[in-house]
């Protein structure tokens, strides 16, 4: 939404709007019915600009920069579960439990994401993260499951809404790869904190039938899971980092 | 930002535009009545809802946009149908576990109404209950699958379960397609995470299953690989190497392919392919060797990423559950 913006065109129409041009090209200025609304947001989106990045760590830009956002993510995520297996709600769970076994893949999964970015992004990646999950009580059930879904439903919602800043078609699937594994761990977290809830009304637009009988496709909501903006993710992923390693992402358009 | 300028700089290309857009006064009304009300949340969905009656989209549609979206549109009435039929059978779906397959149902209508939605009159038509044949018998009706529909729990999940890693595995091979619409590229994102949430709780449905339990029992079960053979295998809610051959292996139809390797099933690190979901290498880096402070197997280094599916294999494996006269997924 920023990209419009930054380059000084904020409270204007584009001049290759306002040009005549044929029908045929502005037509795809409509597109498929979003392609212009992030024009009009241009103008009211003052907040990017306003962060003092002064101490943050800028992701970058490009494909490094959203490969920069997930393995930020993915550190998180590594992190939260390492110390998962360090509280006594872990260690006082029987080996042959199911959440045992959920836990330990968990952390496998998130530390093999994690480490497949940082050799994937090579020179290019942001340092190793301080987390602060001072938080977390990691002896607690509720206060981990709890977490763990809040990580893995921001996982999720950030691939989605970071996936249009993918320029390369090869890190697009790498990144749908991740993704519907995050998905997977959301949906067993959220069955273990409440069943038949891997779906629910804050992480996905519920459709309603309009009636019993109702045909396929008619009814209220979209089915859709609700994506985020990387500087809402952000927001939230930072209260979950130290000074020194919250992190910015201006620079992804 | 001021909307009525850009409206009237608009004016100024397309001298219409208030035509379009049925009247001025009309125009004016949408976001008068909004009022203060009117925040970034809404406000894509006021002006793409505006401009898409003004100037409709399906005709610009590239045609390979299409295919993928009508692809994508024929899986998922394959899957409505089959669990909308699932929730019609009398005392097939265990009342702790019917809310659960009718919100699964309900997002698998809502991603219809969408990707109608984004084709316009590109869209197949409803192919209709009638088009599907469950069985995997082709509309003989008498398929290795038969009874996932009348009174085998066991085996309708375990149909669920394969339709829906057919479909997760279908969007992510599809995404690429979808890279010059930014937009449509979000939705489809955002329907296949909800694919991979279903196919998660499936899972953890059969597992649960698998030591008769169900509602939040079915969570304490868990995923065991030395016992993934056969419909009353209990799989982890990830999928782990090729699951088995999924829930049904040995018949024909066989759920193998669900789990297997596409076309082409390699490539350079850089290119697109379709290995089987037992693949470890992702990107030129091998997942196992890689991952450093634990002791990563190849079960889990498999787990840890989905792999996407390509067109044609995606057809050929739904084509197994379609009339053979229906002219889906060819």
């Amino acid at each position: 939404m920023s990209k419009l913006h930054d380059s000084g065109v904020t409270d204007q129409v584009p001049n290759a709007l306002v040009q005549p041009i044929e029908r045929r090209s502005f037509l795809r200025y409509t597109g498929a019915g979003m392609a212009l609304s992030g024009l009009f947001l241009a103008g009211c989106d003052d907040d990017d600009d306003n962060n003092n990045s002064g101490n943050l760590i800028d992701v970058g830009s490009g494909d490094n920069g959203v490969l920069n956002y997930a393995y930020a993510l993915e550190q998180l995520e590594a992190a939260f579960y390492a110390q998962v297996k360090t509280g006594t709600y872990y260690t006082g769970l029987a080996a042959s439990t199911s959440e045992k076994q959920i836990f330990d893949d968990l952390a496998l999964h998130e530390k093999a994401h994690a480490d497949f970015f940082k050799t994937a992004l090579s020179t290019n990646a942001i340092k190793a993260l301080e987390p602060d999950f001072s938080s977390i009580n990691f002896n607690d059930r509720s206060s981990v499951l709890n977490a763990a879904k809040q990580f893995e439903d921001l996982g999720v919602a950030a691939y989605n809404g970071a996936g249009r800043y993918i320029q390369t078609a090869a890190y697009l699937v790498i990144a749908g790869k991740i993704v519907s594994v995050e998905a997977r761990h959301a949906a067993l977290i959220r069955d273990l904190i409440g069943y038949n809830t891997f779906v629910d009304s804050d992480v996905v637009d519920l459709f309603s039938p309009t009636s019993a009988t109702s045909a396929p496709g008619d009814g209220n909501g979209t089915g859709l899971e609700r994506s985020m903006k990387p500087s809402d993710v952000l927001a939230k992923a930072n209260g979950f980092l130290k000074e020194g390693s919250k992190l910015s992402a201006n620079n992804l358009k | 930002m001021d909307l009525f300028k850009i409206i009237s700089d608009i004016e100024k290309v397309d001298p219409e535009i208030y035509e379009r857009l049925d009247s001025r006064r009309r125009v004016f009304k949408h976001f008068g009545m909004a009022g203060k009300a009117v925040t970034a949340a809404v406000l894509p969905g006021l002006v793409s809802g505006l401009f898409q009656r003004a100037y409709g989209q399906t005709s610009t549609l590239p045609a390979d946009i299409v295919a993928v979206l009508n692809l994508a549109l024929s899986l998922e009435y394959l899957e409505y149908y089959f669990y909308d039929s699932g929730l019609k059978a009398t005392n097939l779906i265990p009342s702790a576990d019917r809310p659960a397959f009718e919100k699964i149902r309900n997002d698998e209508s809502g991603h219809i109404k969408v990707l109608r939605g984004a084709l316009g009159s590109a869209a197949i038509p409803d192919p209709t209950r009638a088009a599907f044949d469950y069985s995997g018998g082709r509309g003989t009706m008498t398929g290795p699958f038969a009874a996932a529909l009348v009174n085998d729990y066991a085996l309708f999940l375990g149909s669920s379960q394969a339709f829906v890693d057919t479909g997760v595995r279908a969007y992510k091979g599809g995404a690429p397609v979808l890279m010059p619409n930014k937009d449509l590229l979000e939705a489809a994102l955002n329907i296949h995470s909800v694919e991979a949430r279903h196919s998660s709780h499936v899972r953890t449905v059969r597992r649960g299953l698998a030591a008769s339990q169900s509602g939040q029992g079915a969570t304490s079960i868990a995923g065991d690989l030395n016992n993934l053979g056969g419909k009353t295998g209990r799989p982890k809610s990830w999928i782990s190497g090729t699951d088995g051959g999924g829930p049904s292996p040995s018949t024909t139809p066989s759920t193998a392919p669900v789990y297997g390797p596409g076309n082409p099933a390699t490539g350079a690190p850089t290119a697109i392919f379709y290995p089987a979901e037992s693949n470890t290498t992702q990107a030129g880096v091998d997942i196992v060797a890689n991952t450093t402070g634990v002791t990563l197997t190849t079960a889990a280094a498999s787990e840890a990423f989905d792999e996407p599916l390509d067109p044609a294999t995606v057809k050929s494996i739904a084509r197994n559950f379609v009339v053979a006269t229906s002219t889906l997924f060819t």
